[in-house]
């Protein structure tokens, strides 16, 4: 067996996190190499091309395309005024004279005489890319953006929804098996991270969206609370853009599930610092989980760095993944060759997990994932 | 072109998740596939480097073969006895496949030939954008802005034709500027194929900004499609840009010996020649973690569609927010809760490769799997059609049977094959099962044979058979192709327990005649290879093909599974109520003997 490699979720004390911060088209950098930056610092600029607008002025003026340019006013790459007429016709009768006005403030973009067709560009708009972590730029790539470095705890969700924010953490439940109430939330949590134990209500979504909190990061939610913030059903899991006045991240899964003892007190023994987090989410082609970046002074611990994931072997930590003994945490006893016939009737690769209380469980390797540090 | 001589081959296919290894190698006079492998695609963070995946399950393919086929991180050919092969080849789909956007003049004409070619040529289409599709135009041009395809695909006018609609689109495009999803600073490849009276505008307004290229028309009249040429052109620029763009793929072109094609354009090519060779109605689907590719060949027309967001794990979220849940419900053979079924769907998408393990767990997944091809198949249907906008000679006995152009060429009494492929048909741990899928969800009529692709290897054999056609042939008769057996399914309603059908099955070790009332299922022993006479004769109101209560005689196959008779009407209609439908559903698992547990 060449590899059995299970991504897992990270969750680490001390990590080196890079981040790269890249325009969607090229612009300008604002910070240099070197350069200490905090999250809300804009380290790129870009103007985003303005809209663009067609006036078929064959259709307005009644002439052929053939002739379109001889009726403009204004030519291509001419700034034009929102009214401003940038074509009309020369009758003999003054009475019978139209003009063809701009709808936008902006340019001329192009003029066709095949089509008869005006296009009009509206002005850029600019595009402020912010640094996101407190950190160090230790990268530019010209044009495109900046990596930013930080020292940092660092833990990933399963699944979020809603886009980047930063705040200070707050633990509101005592442990990581107690559902929020509405009632845990208050005021003085605006602009809070907030993390909770196993499960948050759409009560309890309302409420921290009422109190103005940052994010609530939590074990799990129901899908019909999730379809009740979007208003429609997720079909894929591309997440980030949401505007739902509320960054929503959760740790394990569907479902009202304790959030995983070592996130729970990583987070909770950050509370009051100050964090970075993100809701985007893409499970296809390029997989991007939410995460909870929280720059701490302490550099990496040795193995903190991001880089590849090693196979599992037997010791390791793995918390199974899939109905039936869904959200079990274990260790790997022994990874056995040959495929193994499970309840369904497949024959698939399977490990042996070991649980805390000495019972073992035969799961196939797809069903769980590496607990890493 | 002639055959290039190999005695053993490795192939790949770097799909969306996974990368699978096969290896066929020459034994006697024939090529078998012997041995496969496969390891996580590597093209995403953190490895960014597809080679790593491929290296990675061609690892496994040694381990388990005993052949060094490795030097490090090169492939050793030629094959020297038990060292190196002869040809490495890969298809990919990986980071998201092929996406396209095409444009036409007319969206039921040439923006549907458009469509029908890019999704030939193995893309996946984003939107498709007509002069007439009903956006004004700073809304197409805010739709093209927004999409981040790999390749545009120009369509438009008939050769010598109005050259005004397809400049105004390209005019369109040249405005909105779009970015390509891959690489930032590289000029997103736009294929020109529309009227060639067009073309020097189309230089002048698209040729300074995008890496453009000239194309033969696709439509050069309306009574002809002409999309090989602009296919060939996608498959090049694939290779020549999108590909250089994703991670670690100027490697992998480097390590193949032949050109890499997208994995469905290597699966059509297959199903096509299936068809061709055996001068038969096919259909071909393969189900995977987010798409569903459907290939059909009805009167020898090939087409092939992709429903972008229907799949078993990345996309299963949609297939219930496409189907909706009592469609899926009505599959399943067990009561379950609302909630529950909809966070086990959403946690199956977010943690996308893990596997029932339970029997209730594998019945949820086999009813997602029945709505998500009975979704891709009304697709398909709506795209696989006849030219529209043709003009029709008529005599005078059409005049009481007038049917418009563009009818869809899918008749599924006219279907002989149908044929399988992705993890839930593939790997159903019971053959019979993927039968029963396929026949609940395409609603089989008349005879239909029915296959699956064993392991997933029609990609490879596809892409195989542009060096050697042999080699894939070989390889698909002997070890792709698992035939399940035939589908017996008499079109019409009645009530249950009234007369459907009289069968008469005779021949290698097959001896049944009965009278089959209206709402069973019955499966019949029937071995791969071995064949059986049939004369049924249907009830009333009922047809196997022959006409309403006429009767049909044909020679039916044998398949793992064996012959399946299905006289539960068509359409299919379940009742509504739960209670008798989880009755019913039981009922036929029991006379199927479908699931092990179903009491």
């Amino acid at each position: 067996m060449a590899h059995a490699y299970t991504p897992g979720l990270r969750v680490t004390r001390s990590a080196l996190i890079r981040k790269r911060r890249i325009l969607p088209i090229k612009g300008t950098l604002l910070v240099a190499e070197g350069q200490t930056v905090t999250a809300t610092d804009i380290v790129a600029r870009a103007e985003i091309p303005g809209r663009v607008h067609a006036v078929n002025i064959v259709n307005k003026l009644s002439i052929e395309a053939g002739e379109t340019t001889r009726y403009m006013k204004k030519k291509a790459g001419d700034e034009v005024r929102k009214d401003e007429t940038i074509a009309e016709n020369n009758p003999l009768i003054k009475w019978f004279k139209s003009a063809v006005p701009s709808p936008i403030d902006g340019k001329v973009e192009s003029v066709s005489d095949v089509t008869g067709q005006v296009l009009l560009r509206e002005p850029p708009k600019p595009l402020n890319l912010a640094a996101y972590v407190d950190g160090t730029v230790v990268e530019v790539i010209p044009g495109e953006g900046v990596v930013v470095e930080t020292h940092a705890a660092f833990a990933q969700g399963i699944f979020g929804i809603g886009g980047e924010t930063v705040g200070h953490l707050e633990t509101i439940v005592a442990s990581p098996d107690v559902d929020l109430k509405p009632g845990d939330l208050r005021p003085e949590h605006a602009g809070k991270i907030l993390i909770g134990g196993a499960h948050a209500s759409m009560p309890v979504i309302r409420r921290a969206i009422e109190v103005k909190a940052a994010a609530i990061v939590i074990g799990g939610i129901h899908d019909k609370d999730l379809r009740e913030i979007l208003g429609k059903d997720l079909g894929v899991a591309i997440t980030g853009t949401e505007n739902v006045g509320i960054t929503l991240i959760i740790t394990e899964g569907f479902g009202s599930i304790p959030m995983a003892q070592k996130t729970f007190e990583l987070l909770q023994s950050l509370k009051g610092r100050k964090a970075s987090c993100s809701g985007a989410t893409q499970i296809r082609a390029g997989v991007i989980r939410p995460e909870i970046v929280i720059p701490t002074d302490a550099p990496a611990g040795a193995g903190g760095k991001e880089g590849e994931k090693e196979g599992m072997k037997p010791g390791d930590p793995v918390r199974i993944i899939r109905e039936p003994m869904f959200g079990r945490l274990g260790t790997i006893q022994s990874l056995p060759p040959d495929l193994t016939k499970i309840p369904t009737e497949s024959h698939v690769r399977v490990l042996v997990v070991r649980f805390s209380d000495g019972s073992t469980a035969t799961v196939p390797r797809t069903n769980v994932e590496s607990i890493e540090s | 072109m002639a055959d290039r001589p190999l005695n053993v081959v490795i192939a790949t296919d770097c799909g969306s998740t996974t990368t699978k290894a096969i290896l066929i190698e020459k034994v006697g006079d024939v090529y078998r596939q012997t041995f496969r492998g496969e390891a996580p695609t590597t093209v995403e963070a953190p490895f960014e480097d597809v080679t790593k995946g491929v290296l990675n399950a061609i690892q496994e393919v040694e381990e388990l073969s005993g052949r060094k086929i490795l030097d490090g991180e090169k492939i050793i050919t030629p094959n020297d006895g038990k060292v190196g092969v002869d040809i490495y080849v890969s298809t990919s789909s990986a980071g998201g496949g092929l996406q396209m956007m095409v444009a036409g003049a007319v969206a039921a004409m040439t923006g549907e030939s458009a469509q029908r070619c890019a999704l030939g040529g193995g893309a996946i289409v984003m939107d498709v954008l007509a002069s007439n599709d009903g956006r004004a135009g700073y809304e197409k041009i805010e739709r093209i802005r927004q999409l981040r395809p790999d390749m545009i695909l120009l369509s438009g006018g008939t050769d010598g034709g109005t050259v005004t609609h397809v400049v105004e689109m390209g005019e369109y495009i040249a405005a909105a500027d779009p970015k390509p999803r891959l690489g930032i600073g590289y000029q997103l490849p736009v294929i020109y194929a529309g009227n060639k009276d067009a073309r020097p505008r189309i230089q002048e307004i698209l040729g300074s900004r995008f890496a453009l290229d000239i194309a033969d028309n696709i439509r050069p009249t309306l009574e002809r499609e002409n999309l090989m040429p602009a296919r060939h052109r996608i498959h090049d620029l694939f290779l020549e840009h999108v590909m250089q763009q994703a991670p670690g793929y100027k490697k992998l072109i480097a390590m193949c010996g032949a050109p890499i094609i997208p994995t469905p354009a290597a699966v059509g090519d297959i199903i096509e020649r299936v068809a061709k060779k055996e001068q038969i109605n096919v259909l071909g689907v393969d189900i995977g973690g987010a798409t569903t590719d459907v290939f059909s060949v009805f009167q020898k027309v090939f087409n092939r569609t992709v429903s972008a967001n229907l799949g078993m794990s990345y996309s299963i979220s949609n297939v219930l927010a496409e189907a909706g849940l009592e469609n899926i419900l009505r599959w399943v053979p067990i009561e379950l809760d609302e909630q529950d079924l909809r966070n086990r769907i959403k946690n199956k998408m977010i943690r996308p490769t893990t596997i029932p393990f339970t029997v209730d767990e594998l019945m949820i997944e086999q009813a997602i799997a029945r709505e998500a091809l009975r979704l891709a198949l009304d697709q398909h249907k709506l795209l696989a059609v006849g030219l529209k906008g043709v003009q029709q000679e008529r005599s005078i006995s059409d005049a009481f049977e007038q049917k418009a152009s563009g009818q869809s060429l899918i008749n599924m009494m006219d279907l002989n094959l149908v044929i399988g492929s992705g993890g839930i048909l593939s790997h159903a741990p019971r053959r019979v099962q993927s039968m029963v899928m396929m026949t609940d969800s395409y609603q089989l009529e008349g005879i239909t044979r029915l296959a699956v692709d064993s392991i997933f290897m029609m990609p490879h054999l596809g892409v195989l058979a542009t060096v050697n056609e042999k080699a894939a042939t070989d390889a698909f008769e002997h070890d792709c192709m698992v035939y399940l057996g035939t589908c017996i399914a008499p079109v019409g309603q009645g009530k249950p327990g009234e007369k459907c059908l009289e069968i008469r099955l005779a021949g290698d070790g097959l001896n049944f005649s009965e009278s089959i009332p209206v709402g069973e299922l019955k499966l019949l022993k029937l071995e791969v290879g071995k064949s059986a006479k049939m004369d049924a004769t249907p009830a009333k109101g009922f047809d196997l093909g022959a006409g309403k209560g006429k009767a049909l005689s044909a020679t039916i196959h044998g398949g793992v599974g064996g012959v399946l008779i299905d006289t539960r009407g068509r359409p299919l209609q379940l009742p509504a109520d739960r209670k008798a439908r989880v009755g019913l559903l039981r009922k036929w698992s029991r006379a199927l003997d479908l699931y092990p547990e179903v009491r």
